[in-house]
């Protein structure tokens, strides 16, 4: 059966057509976007303004500029520009089809493997990419699970043809925080055994991080002078935590229930770790004014979900964002899915409408976690010398009604097409249609 | 075997409390002054609704109500008919009898919860109705029950939205290829094992009600005939055959669907609603064209890739249903997704440009006419029952937040009267309160069976 169905996987996926033929391949150049409302979200909105990319950058913007030479002009008359959105938790490019372990590469084993990249397990041409980048949504983390330590994950822009052509610039260490809330539905285990799992990991944790302090020890003590000492044993997981420990990575915290939220923040200030980051956060606003004490940067979601607990007003999933961002913590919205992180601008709607408000949610998406990911050099707004990343719509991007016309990935004009146009475009009046029938011998009763 | 069922019935009536026949509980609205959007009739601008007994009494303007009729002054609000889900697993206790392949005997109607939160929930969401089904790791699953979301009744039996037709679940694909086949060594493991299933039990089922017919026949001379065995899933069976029970059958691939297609139209059965159907966009004008009046669609708004068989999807399929005549609406399968349909609705308009009443119609009187209950809900018009959905913007906007919930004319949610403490925590003994850390499928309860994920169990490794 196994091999049937990975057969049977492998020629669906060879089967399938290869993306970016002809006219439709994206394209790079000078493009002039005129008559256009420019949503800068870190300067204003520009009203009837021209922005001018000239390769992967922007390079003017304004009311007041020269459209070059031999431009390709595009009149965004009706239309506004705002800079592509960010989703802070996704994984796509690892994951195909959720079920399917051979399309699977979010998890390696063990319960330690912080020296596994998800940049390298990302594939470019992942169906869902497409399907998400027209929806306006152009970089995401993609994120590996499983373990305590399972990895780096990746900030990617949603297209190129290699990993690093993806690479967005920033990659971060994942940790799971141990927890004492109840891993979903089926989750039997008694309230103590779930008390005694998370005090053990905690240990391990711990022994895992003092371990990593003695190695960072060694290793700068023969980085200090090679010549005097001798060079560390090769540890791979401890090689890769390195440079959390040295302050030039960032470790990525997943934490979610209020305790452990509570446990996490004391936990890094005992470590010393300056660059961290929260992600999941689901019961944030229980606890978002020592959240926002220790300045500790969140990205969180998924927004439509249920509460974590029988007792919170049902609407607490939708309004945990709004609620942290009240209380001062510096937040970015995060999917947390993979086919549908499409969905993100309405993740962000959903905020908007519990108390975010659309200003702040559409921050969230944008140069909130540029900044999160030290990459606001280049993504999260729009500003002369920030990359091309940008799409073109024709309202607010957190209503459905709302149509993205055109994305641009570092300047490049993407195809505004997905498996899920051409099959529209293919089957929405087929042919042939009925007329065509032949009768099969029929079945047997 | 009609006097076996006669028999039943009648000890049924001797014993069941009279709680049980009382009508369930009925109130008066009057709803002023808003965008009530019919959904069959058009937008009405500054339009009350008069709900009066549970069932609505006047559309127009300027209405007057007997004193002490609750009035809900709805002055720039959207009113929208309540919202039915016709593909739903909250309020029961079990999902799945998956020890064979097909056990049409059993009923989730036996195993109904109204203590579950999740019909608050739902609530809170605009729905007034679920269709509330077996899971999906049988070829023949058990029967469903078609609820009313009468949230604080506390007996099972005031949950029932009387006079609804039965429906079955039917199961095709994956689910009972993985949970049989691999998880069991039995048939079905294939589709092929899937076809043979259906057309075995339909034969057993044509050939039993023969037997019946024959002994009922010999009975009239003889009054020593002797009456064939009763078979509980067999009477379930015949009722398919004579029409009595509504398939509702989860399916992705459009050669799966085909195929159920080809044997209903064989044993004569020309009523059927796809669930989830994926693929039916591929097949649409097959599915216009089944029996007398088309095979009928519930799908996802934009779920896909889960798994292979919905690999190869589209979030257009609802316009594409649509546009070639196929009865579509949009389902949660989820208490969480139910909790936003309005919002599954407005994704579906945006993939194929759908109208607002096309859109509305995907989650109101469409899910109304594949259940068989169009003539009681789905739309607001005179005569209907008085459920209506109300929403402080346009229900298709994404900043519409649910204001109020009216089932049979009586409020059973409102955004006003939910302070944050109005919950209890739910289980006193508790020490702390249980964090439920929610995953990605776990909403997705169709191979739920008990306490146990057949989903986790047989997930490929």
């Amino acid at each position: 059966m196994n091999l049937f169905l990975s057969l049977f996987l492998a020629l669906g996926l060879l089967a399938a057509p290869a993306s970016g033929p002809d006219e439709d391949t994206p394209r790079e150049g000078v493009v002039v976007l005129t008559n256009a409302r420019i949503v800068t979200v870190t300067n204003g909105v520009i009203e009837n303004g021209t922005l001018v990319i000239q390769n992967d950058k922007i390079t003017a913007l304004g009311t007041d500029v020269d459209v070059p030479a031999g431009a390709q002009v595009i009149d965004c008359t009706g239309l506004t520009v705002y800079p592509g959105m960010i989703d802070s938790g996704t994984q796509i490019g690892l994951v195909e089809v959720g079920s399917l372990a051979e399309t699977r590469d979010s998890r390696e084993l063990g319960d330690l493997s912080p020296q596994m990249k998800a940049l390298t397990a990302v594939n470019p041409n992942g169906v869902a990419i497409p399907v998400t980048r027209v929806s306006g949504v152009t970089t995401a983390i993609t994120e590996p699970s499983g373990g305590m330590l399972p990895g780096q994950a990746a900030l990617i822009n949603l297209h190129g043809y290699t990993p690093a052509q993806m690479f967005a610039g920033f990659e971060g260490v994942a940790l799971q925080f141990p927890s004492t809330g109840r891993r979903g539905r089926f989750d039997r285990r008694s309230d103590e055994d779930i008390k005694k799992a998370s005090e053990k990991a905690l240990k391990k944790l711990n022994d895992t991080w003092d371990s990593a302090e003695l190695y960072h020890r060694i290793d700068s003590t023969y980085q200090a002078s090679p010549e005097a000492g001798r060079r560390p044993e090769y540890v791979p997981s401890m090689t890769a935590l390195l440079p959390v420990l040295r302050g030039e990575q960032t470790l990525i915290v997943r934490v979610n229930a209020a305790r452990d939220i509570e446990s996490a923040i004391k936990w890094v200030q005992d470590r010393g770790l300056e660059r961290v980051i929260f992600s999941g956060v689901a019961e944030g606003w229980r606890v978002a004014d020592k959240i926002a004490e220790a300045g500790i940067p969140c990205l969180v979601g998924p927004m439509l979900s249920i509460p974590t607990r029988e007792s919170d007003r049902y609407d607490k999933a939708y309004a945990n964002v709004g609620l942290m961002h009240k209380a001062g913590v510096k937040v970015a919205i995060r999917s947390g899915n993979t086919a549908n992180a499409r969905n993100l601008p309405y993740n962000a709607g959903f905020a908007a409408a519990y108390g975010l408000g659309t200003d702040e949610a559409l921050r969230a998406i944008t140069i909130v976690p540029a900044e999160i990911f030290g990459v606001s050099d280049r993504l999260g707004s729009l500003e002369v010398g920030k990359d091309a990343t940008l799409f073109v719509a024709d309202g607010d991007p957190f209503e459905t009604s709302t149509d993205i016309h055109h994305v641009f990935i570092e300047g490049y004009q993407v195809p505004m097409e997905s498996r899920h146009t051409k099959l529209y475009d293919e089957f929405l009046n087929r042919n042939p249609g009925l007329e065509k029938h032949r009768e099969t011998g029929g079945g047997t009763n | 075997m009609k006097t076996s069922i006669l028999l039943l019935a009648l000890v049924l009536l001797l014993v069941t409390p009279a709680q049980a026949q009382q009508a369930p509980p009925s109130g008066d609205v009057l709803v002023q002054g808003a965008t009530v959007l019919t959904v069959t009739n058009g937008t009405l601008g500054n339009t009350d609704v008069l709900i009066r007994n549970g069932k609505i009494a006047e559309i127009g303007q300027g209405l007057n109500a007997p004193s002490g009729t609750v009035t809900i002054d709805a002055a720039g609000m959207y009113v929208m008919p309540g919202i039915i889900d016709a593909h739903s697993h909250i309020g029961i206790s079990n999902v799945n009898e998956s020890t064979a392949p097909v056990t049409a005997q059993v009923s989730v109607g036996d195993v109904l919860n109204p203590y579950s939160l999740s019909i608050y929930r739902a609530l809170a969401g605009g729905v007034t109705t679920s269709h509330v089904m077996h899971g999906s790791a049988n070829v023949i699953g058990g029967q469903n029950e078609t609820l009313k979301h009468r949230w604080g009744i506390i007996d099972p039996e005031g949950l029932r939205m009387q006079g609804a037709p039965r429906t079955i679940k039917f199961a095709l694909g994956e689910n009972p290829t993985r949970v049989h086949g691999r998880g069991s060594n039995m048939r079905p493991a294939s589709r092929m094992g899937v076809e043979y299933v259906l057309r075995e039990t339909f034969s057993k089922a044509q050939r039993y009600q023969e037997a019946w017919d024959r002994y009922e026949a010999e009975a009239r001379t003889n009054p020593r005939a002797i009456s064939p065995p009763y078979n509980g899933q067999l009477e379930v069976m015949t009722d398919i055959l004579n029409g009595d029970i509504i398939i509702n059958c989860h399916s992705y691939r459009a050669d799966e669907i085909l195929m159920l297609m080809d044997v209903l139209e064989d044993f004569g059965i020309d009523r059927v609603t796809f669930q989830h159907v994926n693929e039916g966009f591929k097949i649409a004008p097959e599915l216009a064209a089944f029996g007398a009046n088309g095979a009928a669609a519930s799908v996802f708004a934009d779920w896909w890739a889960y798994k292979f068989e919905v690999y190869y999807s589209t979030a257009y399929n609802a316009a594409i249903l649509t546009r070639n005549g196929v009865v579509a609406s949009i389902n949660s399968d989820s208490g969480e997704l139910n909790r936003h349909l309005y919002h599954e609705a407005a994704k579906s308009q945006k993939y194929g440009d759908l109208t607002d009443d096309e859109a509305l119609a995907l989650i109101t009187i469409n899910p109304a006419k594949q259940l068989g209950i169009e003539d009681r809900v789905g739309s607001i018009e005179v005569g209907k029952d008085g459920d209506l959905a109300i929403f402080n913007a346009h229900p298709l906007s994404i900043y519409a937040i649910p204001q109020k919930t009216i089932v049979d004319g009586i409020v059973y949610f409102d955004i006003d009267k939910d302070p944050d403490d109005m919950r209890l925590a739910a289980d006193p003994e508790a020490a702390i309160e249980t964090v439920t850390l929610w995953q990605q499928h776990d909403h997705h309860q169709c191979l739920q069976q008990g306490s146990l994920d057949l989903y986790d169990f047989l997930q490929d490794q």
